[in-house]
């Protein structure tokens, strides 16, 4: 970082006046957090007893056979406490919210998991929940709608706008400038005001960390490639950071592509043509956004990775070279996913499989002796409905039309 | 500044002025120049025109809906900067710009500032850009004799309001409570505290915004701050009565 905030030219702090007292302790409390080692200790103590922490580095070693080039190894953050990696960013943001002395945590979520993993956390530490979810996500996501309203989280469905992500975090917003004082907002990605950017990808570098010993354990040496999903870029980043400072080892975003970067439909901000600089939601960072600087719709089958922006962290290392960014589109998803729940018994969800894809279309060009890591950040199984209709699965298809008949009686 | 200074002699005149907001665009062009020669005709003194933005952040959900409308009719920047040409062409009183910053910052800061100063436009409110994020835009608007509105907040601390000071001119926007536009607010004794610190912290005219609806409200700044802001209030009325309803509203409200 050179100008404070600023990762590049990328990030800063574009926020209402309201706030500006209340990013002043967030600032001082992170700062402090920061410098005190006996807080990353709680945070990794409360990680291995709460949730499965380290994850598990699994040797894929069927789908390594059957492209046969490198030796493909998954990071397991589906098997992370509510099944994905936000859940790193939320327990640890959960213990700064105590610090504080804040009662009431807000969030917004596109894909659900950030909001499960924030009801989660405000379950087990007692603060009261809201969670702020696009109308077109609550329909797309709707097992961990209920898994959020049975925890004791008010679900608001956010009809405004492209009804996606972005327009809850702008929901979320309106509700901290309003509700500041007993209130923190835990933003759920590496996007937005500073310090939420370099904070997330604090909490999210532990995936990188574990990741780096456990492949030097298992494989001997730096792994060739390493790929993640991105939507704001938490778990990329999570994963690539312990990597940046190794010159070999090539790091890979991999964004939506949605029904394909010709369409206009799709999620793609740093592999594709369509996005700008702009400022929005707090930061400047290249954004899908017209002449005029009005947003863009976006699409993908991920609710996870429909959204205009992109980390500023991202779009620095981007900007330097260091990240190669490529996209993945909706029907590429489904095959790959297929794929890996038929030869390794894993279900990734549909974020995580956009990193599947590339990395299945690399690995047959890298030798044996090669490694390669795939940041699994998720779990399916929120993606049920979606992944069942993709793949027009009669036996489903025939239980929900009589569970529908049951209660409509 | 020019601003400030237009805004002082008309408060030899009056105990308190009246700012209006209006969302450029929304219901149409021609809804807005109705709505306009309303509020002027009936001695409103100051216009603040919103650029809409898809996404406005600090916007409650009247002021919010007519920003998504207004885009969804196709309303473009540069309608919005003739139109505000032609109104400041046409009214003796000071108009302003109020919009998000990546508008601006699209539009390129330079160009944005010499089109404003071009048409006569006074000042620009912008909500999501503090002056730390700002040093250009400061910069670019004091050199073609536009004064960058600041806001205060109740959340300010003092030494927060006399910095904001420091790079503001024209007036100050007080935020009258935590939140975003559109709802009511309390004028207790909490709100006069805070106030009396906006008094101590500019020399410059306070104009209160957020949730002024009627003439109580009004009369309740009165000798408190300078300029009293009506927003989505007018937003409201135009959609349910049209704006031919708008006159009477003002005219009431002294
Ligand atoms: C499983 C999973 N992976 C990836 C993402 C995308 O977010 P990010 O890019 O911040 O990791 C999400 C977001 O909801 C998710 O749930």
């Amino acid at each position: 970082m050179n100008k404070k905030g600023f990762f590049g030219n990328w990030g800063g702090a574009y926020i209402p006046e309201i706030l500006f007292q209340t990013f002043q302790e967030l600032n001082h409390e992170f700062e402090v957090c920061k410098k005190d080692s006996s807080f990353w200790q709680e945070y990794i103590d409360l990680m291995s007893t709460y949730s499965c922490r380290p994850t598990p580095l699994t040797h894929a070693t069927n789908l390594s056979r059957y492209f046969g080039g490198a030796q493909i190894y998954i990071k397991r953050e589906d098997l992370n406490h509510t099944g994905a990696h936000k859940a790193n960013n939320v327990m640890g943001q959960g213990l700064l919210i105590k610090r504080m002395g804040k009662k009431r945590v807000i969030a917004e979520t596109g894909a659900g998991q950030h909001g499960m993993a924030t009801a989660t956390m405000a379950a087990k530490f007692g603060f009261d929940c809201t969670i702020y979810m696009g109308e077109e996500d609550v329909l797309r996501q709707r097992p961990n709608v209920f898994w959020m309203e049975k925890m004791g989280a008010t679900v608001i469905p956010v009809t405004d706008g492209s009804r996606t992500l972005k327009d809850a975090i702008n929901e979320a917003f309106r509700d901290w400038v309003t509700n500041v004082d007993n209130t923190h907002y835990a933003l759920g990605t590496v996007c937005g005001p500073h310090p939420f950017p370099e904070m997330v990808a604090w909490f999210q570098s532990i995936i990188g960390m574990e990741a780096h010993e456990q492949i030097l354990k298992q494989h001997g040496r730096m792994p060739a490639r390493v790929y993640a999903c991105v939507g704001g870029g938490s778990n990329a980043i999570g994963v690539f950071k312990r990597f940046i400072e190794e010159p070999d080892v090539e790091l890979i975003g991999v964004e939506a592509g949605g029904h394909g970067l010709e369409t206009g439909e799709h999620a793609a901000r740093l592999c594709g043509t369509g996005a700008s600089p702009g400022v929005a939601q707090g930061y400047k960072t290249m954004f899908l956004q017209d002449d005029d600087g009005q947003m863009l719709n976006t699409h993908s089958v991920a609710a996870g990775l429909d959204y205009v922006g992109v980390s500023p962290i991202l779009t620095d290392l981007w900007e330097q070279g260091r990240v190669r960014f490529e996209a993945a589109t909706d029907k590429e998803v489904m095959a790959a996913l297929d794929l890996t729940m038929k030869k390794e018994g894993l279900i990734p969800a549909l974020e995580s499989s956009h990193a599947f894809v590339q990395a299945f279309k690399e690995a047959p060009l890298l030798s044996g002796d090669d490694a390669i890591i795939i940041n699994m950040s998720g779990r399916g199984d929120k993606d049920i409905f979606t992944i069942a209709h993709a793949f027009n699965d009669p036996s489903w298809k025939e239980f929900i039309i009589d569970r529908a008949r049951e209660y409509s009686r | 500044m020019q601003l400030e200074q237009q805004l002082r002699n008309r408060l030899q005149h009056k105990k308190i002025l009246l700012m209006t907001h209006i969302v450029l665009g929304y219901p149409s062009f021609e809804a807005n120049r109705e709505v306009i020669a309303q509020m002027v005709h009936n001695g409103v003194d100051c216009i603040e025109m919103q650029i809409p933005f898809s996404e406005p952040m600090a916007d409650g959900p009247v002021i919010l809906k007519a920003n998504q409308k207004a885009l969804s009719r196709g309303t473009k920047v540069t309608e919005s900067l003739a139109f505000g040409a032609e109104m400041a062409a046409t009214y003796d009183i000071p108009f302003l710009y109020m919009t998000y910053y990546n508008i601006i910052f699209k539009y390129g800061e330079q160009a944005f500032m010499k089109e404003c100063q071009r048409a006569g436009i006074q000042g620009l409110i912008v909500p999501d850009l503090p002056p730390e994020e700002g040093a250009d835009y400061l910069h670019l608007a004091r050199e073609n004799g536009i004064a960058p509105i600041m806001i205060y907040a109740p959340t300010s601390p003092d030494e927060r309001m006399q910095e904001l000071d420091g790079h503001g001119a024209g007036f100050i926007y007080c935020a009258a409570r935590r939140g975003v536009t559109g709802t009511k607010s309390e004028f207790g004794d909490e709100f006069n505290t805070y106030l009396e610190r906006c008094q101590a912290a500019t020399k410059l005219p306070l104009a209160v915004g957020f949730g002024i609806q009627d003439r109580n409200d009004v009369n309740a700044l009165k000798g408190k701050a300078d300029i009293a802001v009506i927003g989505s209030q007018t937003i409201k009325l135009v959609d349910e009565q049209g704006p031919s309803a708008v006159g009477p509203f003002i005219a009431s409200l002294r």
